[in-house]
C-alpha cells in the first residue's frame, strides 16, 4: 500500500480479505478498518465476539448508499450483531410523521441491515434486549451510550465505533486493535470525587443525568473514575438504569466511551485497580451537581405539553418502577402527551409481567423501535416536554426545537396527572 | 489576488486529501450528530460557536464529541458539499475518520484530516486563509499560511 508510515501488520487471512478473495464486499469493509487501523497507529487488528449496528437511523443518502452497497456486493455479518434504532416505528407506523422521504429511506436502511444478517433488535439499548457481551470480551459496539455501557457497566471493550465501522467490522470479523482495546487505554486519567455531597442528592433521577453533564464536560474523550457515589449495583443506591443514563448523558455532553464508578463497576473493585500514573483529581460539590441539572432544563414555565421517558430505551427495571409509581392513581391529564420509547423485547416482556398495561391505562403511549428525540413522534404544537433523561434533554432541544424540563420518574408522573410542571425542590437547597 | 504563505505546521494525516480555504476554530468540540443541520450549520444550543457555518471552511476544533452517529452526518455533509473542505484537530477522532474513509469509498470524495501538537495548533486563528496538504504519499500533513 501507498503509506509509508504503515506499521500495520495483517495476518494472511485479513491480507486475503483486503486482496478480495472473500469477495467485494468484505474487501470494502477491510479498506475501512485497515484505514481507521493506520490513522490510530494500530498495529494489528483483533477479531471481536459481538457487534451493534448504528447506521440504522436514516441521516440522509450517505448511509443508504453505503448499506445498500454492501448489500449488493453480497456482504453478510460474521458475528452476532444486534440494531439500534432505526428512523420508524415498525411495530406502531402511525406514530411517526415524518416526510415520505424518511419513511422510505428508513425502511429501506433496516430491511438491508436485515439483508446482511442483523438480528431486529431496532434498540439503543440492545444490552438490556439479550444481547450482554462477556467481561473482558472485544466487541465493535456503535451508539454512544451503548458504547459507555458495555465498556462501563458489562467491562467488555469497545473502542468508541460510529456507523460504518460497525458495520465493517460486523462483516470482516475484524477491529483495529487500539483505544479501548488496549488495558492502559482503560485506566482513569480523572477522578471526580463527589464524596461531599450530601447522598440523599443521588436518590434523585435527574442527579445521575446531573453527573453525566459533569462526567462529559470534565472529562471530554478521557477516561474517569468517580469516587464517593453512594451503594453498589446490588444494593439499589446505583442501579443499572441510573448508570445507563448517566453515561448516556455524559457521551452526549462530552465523549465518553468508558468510565469507572470505584466499588460498583467491574473494572473497579478499587481506585487503585484502575488509576493511571498522574491522573487529575477534582473535588466537586452539591453547587456543581445542581449547576450541572439546571443545563438540562431550558425553560422555568409551569406549562406542560408532554413527557418523554426511555432515552435510552426503558428497561423491564424502569417500566416496573413507573408502574410502582402510577398505581392506581389518576389518570394522565388530556393535555399531555405521555411517551416512552423502549425495544420491542422490553415491550413484550413488561407486558407479560403487567407493567404496560399499567402505562397504556393511565394514557401513556410506546414508542417501539425507534425514539422521540431522532424521528417526528411528537405532535407539531408541542413546545415544553418534561423528562427523566439527561440524554433527551441535551439534544431534543436542538434536534425537535422544543424546551426541556428534567425531572425525576415521580415528578414526570405527577406533572402528566396535573397537566403542567410540578418539581419538588427540597432536597437541591 | 496573491496570497503569500510564509508558515507551514505539520501533522499527522489521519486521512487523506488536500483542501484550501478559511479556518474556522471552534473553541470546544461539536457533535455532528444533533450539533451540526444538514446546512452545515452548528445548531447545538450549548455551544459557544452556535449558529456558525462550515461549508466549505477548514474546520478546527479540540477533539469530537458526542454520539457515534457523527461518521453518517459527515458523510452526507460530505456528499451534498454543505461539509467543511477539512477537519485540523489536537486530538483526532475516529468517528470522523471513519465519515471521510466512507465518502473516499462510495464517493470518491476525499476530506483531508490533520492532527496537530498543541503549539501547532495554537498558532491557526479563526479566519485565517491556509492551504492543507495531506495527500497520502506523504508521511506528514503540511498547513500553509
Amino acid at each position: 500500500m501507498s503509506n509509508p508510515s504503515n506499521g500495520l501488520n495483517l495476518t494472511a487471512e485479513e491480507q486475503a480479505m483486503l486482496d478480495g478473495e472473500h469477495g467485494p464486499a468484505v474487501a470494502m469493509c477491510m479498506r475501512i478498518i485497515v484505514g481507521v487501523a493506520r490513522a490510530n497507529g494500530a498495529e494489528k487488528l483483533i477479531e471481536i465476539e459481538s457487534a451493534h449496528a448504528d447506521g440504522t437511523l436514516y441521516h440522509g443518502e450517505a448511509g443508504l448508499d453505503f448499506t445498500e452497497k454492501l448489500v449488493e456486493l453480497g456482504g453478510k455479518v460474521k458475528v452476532k450483531t444486534t440494531t439500534n434504532v432505526g428512523s420508524l416505528d415498525l411495530l406502531h407506523p402511525n406514530l411517526v410523521h415524518g416526510d415520505e422521504t424518511l419513511m422510505s429511506h428508513g425502511r429501506r436502511l433496516m430491511d438491508a441491515h436485515i439483508a446482511l444478517g442483523c438480528e431486529p433488535t431496532w434498540s439503543c439499548a440492545p444490552y438490556q434486549a439479550g444481547h450482554r457481551p462477556a467481561f473482558g470480551s472485544h466487541v465493535a459496539w456503535a451508539e454512544s451510550n451503548a458504547i459507555a455501557f458495555v465498556n462501563s457497566v458489562l467491562g467488555a471493550r469497545s473502542d468508541r465505533y460510529g456507523d460504518f465501522l460497525d458495520l465493517s467490522a460486523a462483516v470482516t470479523g475484524r477491529v483495529p486493535f487500539g483505544g479501548l482495546h488496549h488495558d492502559a487505554a482503560r485506566k482513569a486519567v480523572l477522578v471526580l470525587d463527589f464524596s461531599e455531597i450530601d447522598s440523599r442528592v443521588f436518590s434523585e433521577d435527574a442527579a445521575w443525568a446531573a453527573l453525566g453533564v459533569i462526567l462529559g464536560n470534565r472529562a471530554g474523550t478521557r477516561v474517569a473514575a468517580m469516587v464517593g457515589l453512594p451503594g453498589d449495583l446490588s444494593d439499589g443506591g446505583v442501579t443499572e438504569d441510573r448508570l445507563k443514563g448517566m453515561g448516556a448523558t455524559s457521551a452526549s455532553a462530552g465523549g465518553v466511551g468508558l468510565f469507572h464508578v470505584v466499588g460498583v463497576t467491574p473494572e473497579a473493585p478499587t481506585l487503585e485497580a484502575i488509576i493511571a500514573p498522574n491522573a487529575e483529581y477534582l473535588k466537586m460539590t452539591t453547587a456543581d451537581v445542581r449547576e450541572a441539572r439546571d443545563t438540562l432544563s431550558t425553560t422555568s414555565s409551569e406549562k406542560l405539553d408532554a413527557v418523554s421517558l426511555g432515552t435510552p430505551h426503558f428497561s423491564v427495571d424502569e417500566f416496573r418502577a413507573l408502574a410502582e409509581v402510577i398505581g392506581d392513581g389518576p389518570k394522565f391529564a388530556e393535555n399531555i402527551d405521555f411517551y416512552i420509547s423502549t425495544s420491542r423485547d422490553v415491550m413484550a416482556r413488561s407486558k407479560d409481567l403487567g407493567y404496560l398495561d399499567v402505562f397504556l391505562t393511565a394514557g401513556g403511549r410506546v414508542v417501539t423501535d425507534t425514539c422521540t428525540y431522532v424521528t417526528p413522534v411528537l405532535n407539531r404544537d408541542v413546545k415544553n416536554v418534561m423528562t427523566n433523561s439527561g440524554k433527551w434533554a441535551w439534544y431534543a432541544p436542538g434536534n425537535l426545537g422544543i424546551d426541556t424540563v428534567l425531572g425525576s420518574l415521580s415528578e414526570c408522573v405527577a406533572s402528566a396527572r396535573a397537566g403542567k410542571v410540578v418539581r419538588d425542590e427540597s432536597l437541591w437547597s | 489576488m496573491v496570497v503569500i504563505m510564509t508558515k507551514v505546521l505539520t501533522g499527522k494525516i489521519s486521512h487523506p486529501g488536500v483542501a484550501e480555504g478559511e479556518v474556522l476554530l471552534l473553541t470546544e468540540p461539536v457533535s455532528f450528530w444533533g450539533g451540526v443541520d444538514h446546512h452545515g450549520e452548528i445548531i447545538d444550543v450549548h455551544h459557544a460557536q452556535h449558529k456558525a457555518k462550515m461549508t466549505n471552511k477548514i474546520l478546527v476544533m479540540p477533539s469530537g464529541r458526542g454520539s457515534s452517529s457523527a461518521t453518517a452526518v459527515l458523510a452526507e455533509l460530505i456528499r451534498t458539499g454543505d461539509g467543511p473542505l477539512a477537519i485540523v484537530m489536537l486530538q483526532c477522532d475516529t468517528i470522523l475518520v471513519i465519515g471521510a474513509l466512507v465518502s473516499a469509498e462510495i464517493y470518491g470524495i476525499s476530506l483531508p484530516i490533520v492532527e496537530l501538537e498543541q503549539a501547532e495548533y495554537d498558532q491557526l486563528t479563526d479566519g485565517m486563509r491556509v492551504s492543507v496538504d495531506a495527500r497520502s504519499d506523504q508521511e506528514i500533513a503540511t498547513i500553509s499560511f
